[in-house]
């Protein structure tokens, strides 16, 4: 094992682990996908895991305690809507006593402002809560929920007033794209410290719904545009994160950081995967906790090791100067573009499929949404 | 106050902070300091680990630096003028109170 953190270029051959292996920072704990909202970018699977088959807090806390012993610093909970299990705070303190970074990342209804008090008394380190939009009506429209906007904006409140660090998610799509510094601005009013600009990555429930979230390009340069003078504008008030919307990027993401190597993530019913879409991807096992441990599935289970590196990649990216930068970008986004997920991810406009993500781009219909439900 | 100086000035009776939601940790799989902060990890190297290591909210800013500079042997002025842009570029991204 390295200590050192130093980027790793290349894959070892025959399923084996690449030398030396990145030890992951994040894991995105996935507690149930039960939720009260339908977000219809939901980035959960189609098929979710039931209730029946969740994990309980005693593994939970196995699994937490074995991501430290691997070097995981931080721990998101998440799901799901996180509160809907009744042994959230148990599950809290058992990530703060693994030595963990605890962030919770919630729809911000369910939690009680009783809950919430108990678990900044477990330890919670942050609270992430997404809003749709700044209009309630539409915010409420997109959730699916009546009266989510209102409940969110109540929740904001007594995080702030407990001092715990409070990041603001907005998700953008056609709806509300055209509002981006009005959403700022919300972020600043509910006393948020971070808020995250995050355009709809088409997987799951996004992928199903894309004609009707997808913004024009006009729209998204519009939206991009406004990101640096709004930081400029709220220097040292807020901090603004972006996710870019990457069907109309010219090169992909690095998605989560490269395949196996900086994040892991656990599924309600206990299987890890690299990203929470990899299961989308046919032809890959993945292990669960209840059979392995952490170290054991990160080191040695060949779906984390199907794309680890950059040897699997072809051409254009095995001669491109940003093979290191990107590893050729989302497998998922490839396999689901192309149906080959060691393509070149087709965001990419070296892409010889590029041409696919330009014509997705241009379906737009006004469609009620899908909404996301178990 | 919305474009960052030069060199930032801090007041020396400052008594800079970590936040709730801050914290300054070792770890040896992740080869050393680190901090820990809303979905962000950052390297600390060895100095800014013992800038940061003093930020408690006791001491002053002109305690710290004058602690640095008996500690490392190094000039007053340097000091403050290195520790004032670290300082401030970790308020900057909402790391630090000052």
């Amino acid at each position: 094992m390295t200590t050192d953190g130093r980027p790793n270029g290349h894959a070892g051959g025959n399923g084996e682990p690449p030398k030396p292996l990145h030890s992951p920072l994040g894991l995105l704990a996935e507690l149930t996908h039960r939720c009260p909202l339908g977000c219809p970018y939901c980035s959960n699977p189609l098929e979710m895991d039931k209730r029946e088959s969740e994990l309980d807090a005693a593994t939970w806390a196995r699994v937490f305690r074995e991501a430290a012993g691997l070097g995981v610093l931080q721990v998101h909970l998440s799901g799901g809507e996180p509160a809907s299990r009744r042994d959230l705070v148990d599950i809290t303190a058992a990530a703060r006593d693994a030595g963990l970074y605890t962030n919770l990342i919630t729809s911000g209804v369910g939690v009680t402002d009783r809950r919430l008090r108990e678990l900044a008394d477990a330890g919670l380190d942050h609270v992430q809560i997404s809003i749709q939009d700044s209009e309630p009506k539409s915010a409420d429209l997109i959730a699916g929920y009546e009266g989510a906007y209102v409940r969110k904006r109540a929740l904001a409140i007594e995080v702030v007033a407990l001092k715990l660090p409070l990041t603001v998610n907005i998700v953008i799509h056609r709806a509300n794209i055209s509002r981006v510094d009005e959403l700022v601005a919300m972020a600043l009013d509910m006393g948020a410290s971070r808020v995250e600009i995050a355009h709809v990555q088409y997987y799951g429930w996004a992928l199903k719904n894309r004609a009707a979230l997808m913004p024009t390009r006009q729209q998204v340069e519009e939206a991009v545009g406004r990101i640096e003078p709004l930081r400029k504008q709220h220097h040292g008030r807020i901090v603004i994160d972006a996710v870019v919307p990457d069907y109309y990027a010219r090169f992909p993401k690095p998605c989560v950081g490269g395949w196996g190597r900086r994040s892991l993530n656990v599924t309600p019913a206990g299987r890890v995967l690299p990203c929470h879409a990899a299961e989308s991807i046919p032809g890959l096992e993945f292990w669960s906790v209840k059979e392995h441990s952490l170290r054991e599935i990160w080191e040695h289970n060949p779906a984390f090791n199907a794309f680890r590196g950059t040897d699997f990649l072809p051409e254009p990216c095995q001669s491109c100067e940003r093979r290191d930068i990107d590893f050729g970008g989302c497998r998922c986004q490839a396999f689901a573009l192309t149906g080959d997920a060691r393509a070149t991810d087709p965001v990419c406009h070296l892409s010889p499929h590029h041409h696919v993500v330009e014509e997705q781009a241009a379906i737009r219909e006004d469609a009620a949404y899908v909404y996301r439900r178990l | 106050m919305n474009t960052p100086a030069a060199a930032p000035s801090i007041l020396p009776d400052a008594r800079p902070r970590l936040p709730r939601g801050v914290r300054l940790v070792h770890n040896e799989a992740q080869g050393g300091w680190v901090l820990l902060a809303p979905e962000r990890v950052f390297k600390a190297d060895q100095i800014a680990a013992e800038v940061v290591k003093r930020c408690t909210g006791e001491a002053s800013f002109a305690a710290i630096v004058d602690d640095l500079a008996a500690t490392f042997a190094a000039p007053r002025e340097r000091i403050e003028a290195d520790v004032a842009t670290l300082l401030r570029g970790l308020a900057d991204k909402k790391l630090l109170e000052l």
